[in-house]
């Protein structure tokens, strides 16, 4: 199952990393990157149909924002899951991501056991 | 001469003079016109008038002198009317120069006052948008501390795994050793976690209290967030300028089902209620000080206590944040709950913290009253229906 993950700080990539490690070795997950909503749908556009299942994106980011990019892929890629990952919990956020289509709303600092759940549901 | 009393008229006329000045120039118009009237009448009488026991020619010889008399009295007259006219005007105008300066003094005071309610505008736009700077690094400190937190939490588990693979290895000194380093980076990075996890519990705090938090209502643990929150408020005021002692007693109703709240919000309540009260005692205290200072007697004992009640009653909770500090006034007691109303000299105080505070309570759907004796004490009880 292949998963992407935005967010403008490189580190995250480190840290997905390491924490999925097991399911990667394993192969049954594969991590892509993207540090900014427009590599984003560069990532998704690779191929046709994309074969990123789910999307899990920052919403503060440079240049296009989190909620935009939701917008776009939802727009464009009905079938694909996004859930949002901020430091931003805050009602007006969490209220505009749902409406837009999002499946979950994460808070930083990221509960990678709930994460893990998230991904494991849709495995099965 | 009436002629400038009727011009004192068309003055009054003019400068839209209240009525009864209006009637009292009238009247004095006409006692004026009624006098000069009788005095040529008079002077008339004496001028036709035969005087008895004097001849015809003494008659005659006597008319020039009555002329100059009357010719004196008209004049006297003249100059009478006259002066009381302008005394009539001078009058006037002392009175409404008063006027003016009393309607200054009124404008001066009430620009004071509009000042003093800018300044209080200005601190608290200051406040608010010393409060979203917050919020915003608030979030943003979010970001580091998840690297910071998942990556001790990684490390952790990385050690426990090269554990495993050591206790695979025959035992040696080295082994022995390196599982000594191991418990030590694992025990620090263990507090990094920690505290790191510290740090996001105080900045979630921080953030439920500033704009842009969750509102949606909660079952609370009533009590709890009683407790929480009046400690909160105490150790607050502890740590800010003028600190007092006060001893906090709890009476609160055990076994209460959790209420349905704007927790945020409804803390908010508590900790400005508690602030009120703590601001209150402080009041008092100075007040002591003062009378010792200033007589040199022993001050009267007192100690502030705070007093914080819950009860079920039927249908509806009741809570009651109760200070015996100096008391509130009737005349005080009605404006208390009104926005930008305060006590508190200067721009000490910003007026809001009680409206704001029954806002919150009448946004769920509760009362907030105060009771108080001067000099004993003030209490105000919340009332909140049970099923909001
Ligand atoms: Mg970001």
């Amino acid at each position: 199952m292949k998963i992407l993950i935005v967010d403008d700080e490189k580190d995250v990539e480190m840290l997905f990393r390491q924490k999925f490690r097991k399911e990667i070795k394993n192969g049954n997950l594969e991590l892509v990157f993207a540090f900014s909503g427009a590599e984003a749908m560069r990532v998704l556009e690779e191929s046709n149909p994309p074969k990123v299942v789910y999307v899990f994106s920052d919403i503060n980011m440079p240049g296009m924002t989190g909620l935009e990019l939701l917008d776009k892929i939802k727009e464009k890629y009905p079938q694909i899951n996004v859930s949002m990952i901020s430091a931003y919990g805050d009602s007006d956020n969490y209220n505009k991501a749902i409406k837009s289509g999002a499946k979950e709303f994460f808070t930083k600092p990221i509960n990678f056991d709930s994460l893990r759940e998230e991904i494991k549901a849709l495995m099965n | 001469m009436y002629f400038t009393s009727i011009l004192d008229l068309t003055y009054c006329m003019e400068k839209r003079y209240y009525t009864d000045q209006l009637r009292q120039l009238t009247k004095r118009v006409f006692c004026l016109l009624v006098m000069g009237f009788c005095f040529f009448s008079s002077v008339i009488y004496a001028q036709v008038e035969p005087v008895s026991g004097l001849e015809n020619q003494s008659n005659e010889a006597m008319l020039p002198s009555m002329w100059w008399v009357s010719v004196i009295g008209l004049l006297l007259l003249v100059l009478l009317i006259f002066l009381l006219g302008w005394w009539l005007i001078v009058r006037e105008r002392e009175r409404t120069k008063q006027k003016e300066q009393q309607l200054l003094k009124d404008i001066d005071k009430a620009q004071e006052k509009l000042q003093v309610i800018q300044q209080q505008l200005i601190q608290q736009e200051k406040l608010a948008s010393l409060g979203q700077l917050a919020a915003g690094i608030a979030h943003e400190i979010k970001n580091p501390l998840n690297f910071v937190n998942n990556f001790s939490e990684l490390s952790l588990e990385y050690i426990e795994e090269i554990n495993e693979y050591l206790d695979k290895q025959k035992d040696d000194e080295v082994k022995a050793e390196i599982k000594i380093l191991l418990n030590d980076v694992s025990a620090n990075l263990t507090k990094i976690l920690q505290h790191g996890s510290r740090a996001d519990g105080i900045v979630r705090s921080m953030l439920m209290h500033s704009r842009g938090g969750k509102s949606i209502k909660e079952a609370v643990d009533l009590n709890e967030l009683i407790r929480e929150y009046v400690n909160l408020a105490f150790h607050g005021m502890r740590a800010n300028k003028n600190p007092i002692n006060v001893t906090i007693e709890y009476d609160l109703e055990d076994g209460m089902d959790k209420l349905l709240l704007y927790p945020e919000d409804f803390s908010r309540v508590i900790l400005n209620l508690c602030k009120n009260a703590f601001d209150a005692m402080r009041e008092k205290l100075d007040t002591i000080a003062k009378i010792d200072a200033s007589e040199g007697n022993r001050p009267p004992a007192y100690g502030p206590k705070l007093l914080v009640r819950s009860r079920e009653i039927k249908d509806k909770v009741q809570i009651q944040i109760e200070d015996n500090g100096p008391g509130i006034s009737e005349a005080i007691k009605d404006k208390l709950l009104m926005p930008f109303f305060t006590t508190k000299k200067g721009t000490e105080g910003t007026g809001l913290g009680l409206s704001i505070t029954n806002d919150i309570v009448k946004n769920h759907d509760g009362t907030l009253e105060v009771e108080s004796e001067i000099g004993e004490f003030t209490r105000f009880n919340i009332l909140l229906p049970k099923n909001t």
